[in-house]
């Protein structure tokens, strides 16, 4: 019984430390709180965290306690930037944005990028603000939706293709202490317009980093995104993600998130299919060594018929690492003539690796095509062989399989420098084994 | 070139191969027939060095060198090539990309330097050549979707490019018509040379028509148990395994 008595403990400990805080008495937060608090924090019970002791992370490595913000002491970003990549570059430290470092190039004619808190704070909170992400569903996103420090409001106008890329970088200095960020994105993309979004986040210092993100993307009538996460953060980040993309009609989406280090991260991706003839390509590709574990939950709702969605994720999980992945597609009764498919493929590469899947599809239309399918095992034995019959020695062997397997996971995204650059992270760790 | 002593072999606690004797000179053609379950494939994998194998007894010399105590990968940079029965497709590695990693590999081992885009795909225009196969073919992932003839070809262009000194074609007319048949084996002819030596694993006499035989071995129960020149596979098409058998128990 003690985990429930420090469960507790540490949910009133997080709603005590929300009680300090100057947005205390904003209703939205205070609503999300209330949330919070209804739903705690998931023990080893609660079914949607079965596999990922996050509360347990949390109780062991943080103080919840309030304290005065970080001093940074970071000179500079370029580090954690794409190389050769021109982009807008927005960039949080310790879940603070940083004007300093960041760097819009893009003209505000293709692209308005603006302060969410103070468009939050003035009153006139954007309409899809809180509208598809609701906080009564997931502790994270309550929690998050309670304490957010700062986030930004990305407008695409209508029938523009913003060419620069936009990059938001979140670091978190744990140099001289933990490191606490809540941090919140909201883009709405209106019909027509293009946009390639990338995430990403990197740390400094040893300490630990709690993180939590809430992310809301509106793409409308014939818009389309590509929108990439890369998770190579080598501090000790926890981290639990809630991201929700709405399509509209004739919208398309591809999507790709990469998974390579990190203590524990947990991603909550949802994309809701609310138009006809939509697109979505729902990628993700998990490496995984050490003790890193990495925790995919998606969901794709079909909520209107003739739209195609195809969701490939694939993880090789090294050292003690573990992997879960867990995918929901639901396809309402009104959803006909859906093509939903969905793939989680897994390769363990060691004894004390290990992965928990599993597929929910849940089909109320009768006249769609759906399929699914996860498995997970070791190399291909013989396919070893043949390789290494050839004069490929055996590690070549399985660097060469490792990086086959994992490609196809990068066929949606279209910008050919963000492709190299991800296909060099995934070769440079593929061929450390 | 190969020398093989009392080589013995197990798979779990199953004795396959119960003391081989072979021996194999630059510019020859062994032929290596039997019936089914008699080992041949197994002796084909255990020259290859398939893990699968415990070698308990016996050895193996590949140009003076301790054939057994080298890797796959070493023996096939020795030398000695593997022509598989079942060849693997292996997804997202095209065959171009795949040579060119081993033939460079091979390459960097023999000390030789390694071959640039333009003289690789030189190479591999000539080589294409001789078993008939198409560059779109082989710039597709590796095996995947090939017919049966187009994978026996394959092994064969591999075979070209990597000009191996021992040669292995492991039962590789099984699953292959009249015509891919006869591709093939002028493919295995034309790389025919006094400096190498071809081993001819089959169970049928008919892929024999076309790679004649310097010698023919027959293996039974893990032994060969009959030597003799190529009128012996003639003989034992037109009597049958049987005969063989019959002999033995005779004997």
């Amino acid at each position: 019984m003690s985990t429930i008595a420090s469960d507790i403990d540490l949910k009133e400990k997080i709603v005590r430390a929300f009680e300090q805080t100057p947005d205390r008495k904003n209703v939205q937060r205070t609503e999300a709180i209330q949330h919070f608090q209804k739903l705690g924090l998931p023990g080893n019970k609660t079914e949607e965290y079965r596999f990922t002791p996050i509360t347990k992370a949390l109780e062991k490595n943080f103080s919840f306690n309030q304290s005065s913000p970080i001093e940074t002491k970071i000179k500079s970003i370029d580090q954690f930037l794409i190389p050769n990549l021109e982009a807008n570059i927005i960039v949080f430290i310790n879940g603070t944005y940083s004007p300093d470092f960041s760097k819009i190039i893009s003209p505000e004619s293709e692209i308005k990028i603006s302060d969410l808190r103070k468009a939050v704070n003035q009153n006139e909170a954007p309409i899809y603000f809180e509208k598809y992400l609701q906080t009564s569903v997931d502790p994270f996103t309550a929690l998050n939706s309670s304490l957010w420090q700062d986030g930004v409001f990305i407008q695409v106008p209508a029938k523009t293709k913003v060419s620069k890329s936009v990059i938001v970088l979140h670091i978190n200095d744990a140099e001289t202490e933990q490191s606490i960020a809540h941090t919140r994105l909201l883009v709405v993309m209106e019909e027509e317009s293009e946009l390639t979004l990338i995430e990403r986040s990197a740390s400094t210092g040893s300490n630990n980093i709690f993180h939590t993100f809430a992310e809301e993307i509106v793409v409308k009538e014939k818009a389309s995104l590509d929108y990439v996460k890369i998770q190579n953060d080598e501090g000790k980040l926890h981290q639990v993600a809630n991201s929700m993309i709405h399509q509209s009609n004739n919208s398309k989406l591809n999507t790709f998130t990469l998974t390579m280090n990190g203590s524990l991260i947990r991603n909550n991706f949802s994309i809701a299919i609310d138009g006809e003839n939509c697109e979505s390509h729902f990628h993700g590709l998990y490496l995984l060594n050490g003790n890193t574990l990495a925790d995919n939950h998606t969901v794709v709702d079909h909520l209107k018929p003739n739209s195609f969605s195809n969701e490939l994720y694939k993880g090789v999980m090294d050292g003690n690492s573990k992997g879960v992945f867990n995918g929901k597609i639901f396809v309402r009764p009104y959803a006909q003539k859906t093509n939903a498919f969905q793939s989680n493929r897994n390769i363990l590469l060691t004894d004390t690796a290990a992965i928990n899947t599993k597929p929910q599809l849940e089909i109320w239309a009768d006249d769609v095509k759906c399929s699914h399918g996860c498995t997970s095992g070791q190399l291909d034995e013989e396919a070893l062989f043949y390789l290494r019959s050839r004069g490929i020695s055996l590690n070549e062997a399985k660097a060469m399989l490792l990086y086959a397997f994992a490609l196809d996971t990068l066929e949606a995204i279209k910008d050919p420098i963000l492709k190299t650059y991800l296909d060099s992270l995934i070769s440079k760790r593929l061929n450390k084994f | 070139m190969l020398s093989v002593k009392n080589l013995k072999a197990k798979i779990g606690e199953k004795q396959i191969l119960n003391g081989i004797d072979l021996q194999v000179k630059a510019g020859e053609v062994h032929a290596i027939m039997g019936p089914n379950g008699s080992g041949k494939s197994t002796l084909a994998s255990v020259l290859a060095g398939r893990e699968d194998y415990e070698v308990t007894e016996g050895e193996v010399l590949f140009e003076g060198k301790n054939l057994l105590e080298l890797e796959p990968n070493e023996r096939a940079c020795e030398g000695i090539f593997l022509a598989f029965q079942y060849p693997v497709e292996i997804p997202g590695v095209s065959t171009v990309n795949f040579m060119k990693t081993a033939l460079n590999k091979i390459r960097e081992y023999r000390g030789q330097p390694s071959l640039d885009a333009v003289a690789f795909l030189q190479l591999m225009k000539e080589k294409m050549k001789l078993v008939e196969i198409d560059q779109s073919l082989l710039s597709r992932s590796l095996n995947e979707g090939f017919s049966g003839g187009e994978k026996k070809r394959n092994e064969i262009f591999q075979m070209a490019m990597l000009e191996p000194k021992l040669s292995i074609l492991d039962e590789t007319d099984s699953g292959l018509d009249i015509d891919a048949l006869r591709i093939v084996a002028n493919g295995v002819n034309k790389l025919r040379s006094k400096n190498n030596a071809t081993i001819v694993v089959t169970h049928y006499q008919r892929l024999l028509e076309y790679i004649v035989p310097d010698y023919v071995h027959v293996l039974y129960k893990g032994k060969i148990v009959k030597s003799g020149g190529k009128e012996l596979a003639m003989e034992l098409e037109a009597k049958g395994y049987d005969w063989i058998k019959n002999e033995l128990a005779l004997a």
